[in-house]
C-alpha cells in the first residue's frame, strides 16, 4: 500500500529536532557523565565534569542551547519505499525545518556559503541532508547537529591490508591523541573501516549515534573498542584537554565489505556535547 | 586545586605577571570577543594601515561566538571555541597590546614563548559549558564587524567568569604538565 505524504509534513518536525537536540543531551550521555564523574582522579577534571553535568540539567530547564556551537545539522532520514511523496522538494522543505529550528530556537548560524570566501548564509543551512530509503512506510528522522571543535579533528586514512587491526588501532589512538584537549573531551570517537572514502567516513559518523556502553555485535571488533577506549584513557588528556583519566566516553567501530587492496579507516570524533534527536512520522 | 583569585578590570602586565599555571581565577569586568573572522579583518585592517576597531591595549580577547539571547534572557549561550585556529594572530594581537586571551584547548608550540616575550597570559574557560556560562555575561555590545554576526567583536561585562590559567607569564603551558600525570 502506497502512503502519500506532503514534503512539507517534515517541516515542523525537523525544526523541533533541532531545538531538542541542543537543549535536551539525552540520559544514555548524562549518565556515562556522572559515572565518569565518580570516577574521575583530577581535581580540575571532576570540576569539569560537575560542571558539564550542571550546564547540561540548566540548558533542559530553561530550553537554551547546552553548547553554543549548535553545529552543521546533519539531518538524517529514513524513508519507507512505501511512500509516494508530493509538493516542494523534499531537500527544501528540509533545509525550512533547519532554518525554522535554529531562528526559533536562539540556535547559533555557523554555516558559511562557501569554504573559501567564507560568508554566513545567516540561517543555518543548507544543512548535510542524508536521506536513506528503507522498508515500510513510515519516515524516521534523525537530527544531529555537530560542532566545529570535534568535527575538525577527524581523520581518513587508506592502509595497506597487511597492517590488519594494529594499523587501524594505531591510526585511531594517533588521531585522538593529536587531538587533545582541542575536541571538548570526553569524547566519544566514532570509527569506520572498509567500503569506500564516502562510505568509510559516513560509517564514522554513524557510529557517534550508537549508546554509550553498547558494543559492536561482532567479538573482534567490540574487543577493539574495549581496548582502544581502555587506551585512549591513558593517554591522560582528560576533561577539556587539562589532564584526568576520562578522555573518552567510548569507541564505537562499524564496518563495511570493502576492495581487496584496500583498508580505509575513517575516525569522526565527537565532543562531550553528544547532541541528537530523533522523531518518527 | 589552586585557591580561586579575583581579579578586576582594567588590568595591567603588572596584575598578570605572578599568575601561575593552574591558578582558579573569577574574572569580573570587560573583555573583548574576537574569533577566526574578527581576526583576519584585524589583520587585513594592520597590514593597510588603517585604525583598530577596538583599542586592545591591556584587554582580554575571548575567542567565542555566542547564540542569540533568547527574550528574557541577557546572553546567549556563550563558551570558548577551539584557541589553536587563532595561534597565527597570536603575535599580531600581543603586539596590538593585548593582555592575554581567553579559550580553550592546546596551543602551538610558539604560543608559551609569545606569552613570555609579551608578558601576557592564556586563559582556559570550560567548552561547551555554554548555557551556565552564559549567567556570567551581564551585558553585551557589538561593537564591530556587526555582519559577521556571531562572530562580530562584542563588549562584554563579565562577573565572576570562572578561568583557569592555562599558559603563565613565563610561559609555562598547564594542560601538558598536567596531562603527564595522569598518563599510564
Amino acid at each position: 500500500m502506497t502512503r502519500n505524504m506532503d514534503t512539507s509534513e517534515v517541516i515542523e518536525v525537523i525544526a523541533d529536532l533541532c531545538k531538542k537536540a541542543c537543549y535536551e543531551l539525552n540520559d544514555n550521555l548524562i549518565d556515562a557523565l556522572k559515572k565518569a564523574y565518580t570516577q574521575e582522579e583530577s581535581p580540575y577534571g571532576k570540576d569539569t565534569l560537575d560542571l558539564l553535568i550542571k550546564n547540561a540539567e540548566y540548558a533542559k530547564q530553561e530550553q537554551i542551547a547546552c553548547c553554543h556551537d549548535t553545529g552543521t545539522a546533519v539531518v538524517i532520514m529514513e524513508i519507507g519505499q512505501e511512500i509516494s511523496w508530493s509538493g516542494m522538494p523534499l531537500v527544501e522543505a528540509v533545509y525550512a525545518g533547519v532554518r525554522k529550528g535554529y531562528e526559533e530556537g536562539y540556535l547559533r548560524k555557523s554555516m558559511v556559503r562557501d569554504p573559501l570566501d567564507r560568508v554566513n548564509t545567516g540561517d543555518n543551512t543548507p544543512c548535510v541532508f542524508h536521506p536513506e530509503i528503507v522498508p515500510g512506510d513510515k519516515v524516521h528522522i534523525t537530527v544531529m547537529p555537530k560542532g566545529g571543535g570535534s568535527e575538525n579533528m577527524g581523520a581518513f586514512t587508506t592502509l595497506v591490508p597487511a597492517v590488519g587491526e594494529e594499523g587501524v588501532k594505531d591510526f585511531i589512538m594517533k588521531t585522538v591523541e593529536y587531538a587533545g584537549g582541542m575536541t571538548c573531551p570526553p569524547i566519544i570517537v566514532g570509527v569506520g573501516v572498509g567500503g569506500t572514502m564516502d562510505k568509510c567516513a559516513w560509517l564514522a559518523k554513524k557510529a557517534l549515534l550508537r549508546p554509550i556502553g553498547e558494543r559492536n555485535p561482532v567479538p573482534h571488533y567490540a574487543r577493539m573498542e574495549e581496548e582502544l577506549l581502555e587506551k585512549i584513557n591513558d593517554l591522560g588528556i582528560g576533561p577539556l584537554g587539562m589532564g584526568g583519566r576520562t578522555t573518552a566516553l567510548d569507541v564505537h567501530i562499524e564496518y563495511f565489505p570493502c576492495h581487496i587492496t584496500a583498508l580505509p579507516v575513517a575516525v569522526n570524533l565527537q565532543c562531550h556535547a553528544s547532541r541528537h534527536a530523533s522523531a518518527e512520522i | 586545586m589552586n585557591k580561586i583569585i579575583q581579579l578586576h578590570t582594567p588590568l595591567t602586565k603588572e596584575d598578570i605577571k605572578d599568575l601561575n599555571i593552574g591558578d582558579v581565577l573569577e574574572l569580573t569586568g570587560t573583555i573583548y570577543t574576537a574569533r577566526d573572522a574578527a581576526h583576519k579583518r584585524m589583520q587585513t585592517a594592520l597590514a593597510e594601515g588603517k585604525p583598530q576597531p577596538v583599542d586592545f591595549k591591556d584587554q582580554l580577547i575571548f575567542y567565542a561566538g555566542p547564540c542569540p539571547t533568547k527574550p528574557g534572557r541577557t546572553m546567549g549561550s556563550i563558551a570558548p571555541t577551539t584557541s589553536m585556529r587563532m595561534d597565527s594572530f597570536v603575535e599580531m594581537t600581543f603586539q596590538l597590546g593585548m593582555l592575554g586571551m581567553i579559550g580553550k584547548g592546546d596551543r602551538s608550540d610558539f604560543v608559551p614563548e609569545l606569552c613570555k616575550k609579551y608578558g601576557g597570559v592564556y586563559l582556559l574557560s570550560i567548552g561547551g559549558a555554554s548555557a551556565m556560562i552564559s549567567n556570567q555575561v551581564k551585558t553585551c555590545d557589538v561593537v564591530a564587524y556587526e555582519d559577521l554576526g556571531t562572530e562580530s567583536i562584542k563588549r562584554l561585562q563579565v562577573e565572576k567568569l570562572r578561568l583557569i590559567v592555562g599558559i603563565d607569564s613565563k610561559g609555562r603551558v598547564f594542560q601538558s604538565e598536567q596531562i603527564q600525570k595522569y598518563k599510564r
